[in-house]
């Protein structure tokens, strides 16, 4: 649908390769195949390819996302990319922001900061654009050997029961056919595969449009998010204004239900709208535009036989909020180690089936906060529309009312509450973190050079222990527990926090050993000396003690890996 | 579970009601509209319990008419 196709950047072209599996007589089989190369799709390749599983990714393009879509991409988002290994490069060209200010009318009625805490190695958002975002997961991914990444091949054909996944692929050299265990599906919102499965995406249609431009100008404007609820330049509706790299600025318009669609994509249509927001004396080029219905959707179950679906496919929200490529990243990271663990005989398989269980948590929150979001701004009925622009009105003097302003709840990562593979607490912590949790980072110094909390956990299961100022008595048997931890379970990694003198024969015994030098670790985590943390390959707590037993550790292992799922 | 109070306890219940109507009096139904509105949400953060705000909404939604 876009018009324009962008100035300050040029789609990669990546090209067409034949396949060896095109030349077998008989469907070649692969343990993964993953169908689209966007963001959920790359992310799962990457997360595999990490853990060691080899996948083939097929793309109908030949490129990354034509025009920009998804611009905000959040904390957690950003670090798992760093996981992978491609954060770095979107930290270098994204715009870092925090600051939002919400108009009503002309007047500037509050404004919030993300407030990130300090000391974290990722900053709360950065703005993107997503045709960049895909293009340093692409260069990463060039970089595995287990990822086998096919260009202009096109999945027409999908059949699947318990046991195998059966599809068909289209290329310039004809057609062919693979097998596969697992066929995890990332074809976008519009699924056709979802479709020929005869599988339904559900929700709601918002009854309203959006022009959403990219323009090209050197402002002087502050990097700030800027809200505005029925200004001059746009009577009686919204007007979204965001910064994004190379001086490439987003503006969403809402249009409301009667708006032409068509009419509204005409340069001679959009360009004096964008004029009279900026100032008649603003120069500024068009680089990309689309009008849009959204909508907030999701399938009842992202699991089909061995046909997995995740990204768009499996769940689609309006994009207050930016929920969308960051909760699909987040949902492929739950599936990822899940599916590694299964391919790999650690696991037994009911594991993967757990993603459905926790991610349909996660879509379902995204989806109740980017509808209400949506809601507020295109309010229902009249009296929806009344206590909105009250609303609005009460928040300029009074505080409280702004708590009610709604104009996009940003992606935070789900927590996975009465998740199955918890370990619920016995002993007394604070809940701010809690089983089901994503770790929190934290800035730490250790003899390795790590420099971040984050960088010492995932990909395998991690025990955080802290032993500071631990007596001789209580320090013996904390060697004798970590020595049966590590001799019983070799899939977990002990990693020492402020581990003393004494603590330096149990890191040649193979510990990882960390500082809290900012007392950081115990203020997020209330760690206290002979208690530990068990964290999941994705980072998330699946449980926590204030005494430390190997017993009560392998215990959470294993029910993190699914050994005490009850049989369905 | 709320426990929204549906006993009397209103300080002065007449002089309540006469501030409430008259205010309403010389507007139109919009002007009303607007300022029912206002009132409610003051209100209701004044509440701010959510099962108790819940209980209400209930209540004037089940009352007979
Ligand atoms: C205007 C707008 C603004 C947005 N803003 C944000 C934001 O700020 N933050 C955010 O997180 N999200 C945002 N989103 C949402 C975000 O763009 C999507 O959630 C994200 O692109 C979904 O990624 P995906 O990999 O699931 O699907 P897609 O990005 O749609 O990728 C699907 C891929 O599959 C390929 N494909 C399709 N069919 C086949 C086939 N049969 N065979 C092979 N390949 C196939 C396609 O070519 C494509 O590469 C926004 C969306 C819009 C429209």
């Amino acid at each position: 649908m876009g018009m324009a196709s962008p100035k300050t950047y040029t789609n990669p072209v990546y090209s067409y390769q034949h396949s060896p599996d095109q030349d077998s007589v008989t469907a070649v089989h692969h343990p993964v195949i993953i169908v689209g190369a966007g963001p959920a799709g790359l992310s799962a390749a990457l997360d595999l390819a990490l853990q060691g599983i080899v996948s083939v990714v097929l793309d109908d393009n030949n490129t990354v996302s034509i025009g920009s879509r998804a611009i905000c991409f959040s904390k957690r988002t950003l670090e798992i990319c760093d996981r992978f290994g491609c954060a770095a490069p979107m930290l270098d060209k994204g715009i870092t922001w925090n600051l939002g200010k919400v108009f009503n009318g002309d007047r500037l009625i509050y404004e919030f900061n993300l407030l990130p805490e300090q000391h974290h190695k990722m900053p709360a958002f950065i703005n993107l654009q997503q045709y960049y975002f895909e293009e340093y997961m692409v260069e990463r991914a060039e970089q595995f050997s287990e990822i086998d990444l096919r260009w202009l091949h096109k999945v027409t054909q999908v059949q699947t029961d318990d046991n195998l996944a059966q599809i068909e692929v289209e290329t310039q050299d004809g057609k062919y056919r693979m097998t596969c265990d697992y066929l995890l599906v990332a074809d976008g919102a519009n699924s056709p595969i979802r479709a020929q499965l005869g599988l339904e995406s559900s929700g709601q249609v918002f009854e309203d449009r959006f022009l959403i431009a990219d323009v090209v100008m050197q402002s002087e404007l502050p990097t700030q998010r800027r809200f505005w609820f029925n200004p001059t330049f746009h009577a009686g509706q919204s007007t979204l204004l965001h910064r994004q790299a190379d001086n490439v600025w987003r503006i969403d318009f809402q249009l409301g239900w009667d708006a032409n669609p068509e009419e509204e994509n005409k340069p001679e249509k959009i360009l004096p709208r964008i004029q009279k927001m900026l100032g008649e004396d603003v120069e500024f080029e068009l680089e990309w535009s689309s009008v849009y219905t959204f909508r907030c959707r999701m399938m009842e179950s992202f699991i089909h036989h061995r046909v997995y679906f995740i990204g768009d496919a499996a769940h689609q929200v309006s994009p207050f909020g930016a929920r969308g490529a960051n909760g699909g990243i987040q949902g492929v990271e739950n599936l990822t180690w899940k599916l590694a663990k299964v391919l790999k005989k650690e696991a037994p398989e009911d594991l993967v089936k757990t993603y459905d269980v926790e991610r349909q948590q996660g879509a379902k929150e995204n989806v109740l906060n980017s509808s209400r979001a949506t809601d507020f701004m295109t309010p229902k009925n009249k009296t929806s529309k009344v206590f909105r622009n009250e609303v609005l009105n009460l928040a300029e003097a009074y505080p409280f009312a702004r708590s009610l302003v709604n104009s996009g709840r940003l992606s935070v990562p789900c927590v996975y509450d009465g998740s199955p593979l918890n370990t619920e607490d016995t002993d007394d912590f604070p809940t701010k973190i809690r089983p089901g949790s994503p770790a929190i980072d934290a800035a730490i110094t250790s003899a390795d050079g790590k420099q971040w909390l984050l960088e010492c956990l995932g990909g395998r299961f991690v025990a955080m222990i802290c032993v500071k100022e631990s007596n001789r008595l209580s320090m013996e048997r904390l060697r004798q527990q970590i020595t049966e931890l590590m001799r019983e379970a070799e899939e977990i990694d002990v990693l020492l926090v402020n581990a003393t003198a004494s603590g330096e024969d149990m890191l040649k015994e193979g510990c990882r050993e960390i500082s809290d030098t900012k007392n950081l670790i115990e203020q997020r985590y209330d760690l206290k000396p002979g208690n530990v943390y068990l964290f999941r390959p994705d980072q998330h707590v699946c449980g926590r003690w204030r005494s430390f037993s190997a017993g009560n550790v392998i215990g959470a292992m294993r029910r993190a890996l699914g050994y005490e799922l009850e049989v369905r | 579970m709320g426990n929204l109070n549906l006993k009397p306890n209103f300080s002065d219940p007449d002089s309540f009601y006469a501030a409430l109507t008259e205010l309403h009096r010389d507007l139109d139904p919009d002007q009303s509209e607007r300022i029912n509105a206002r009132i409610i949400l003051l209100l209701a953060n004044h509440i701010g319990d959510q099962d108790v705000l819940l209980e209400a909404m209930r209540i004037a939604t089940e009352s007979p008419e």
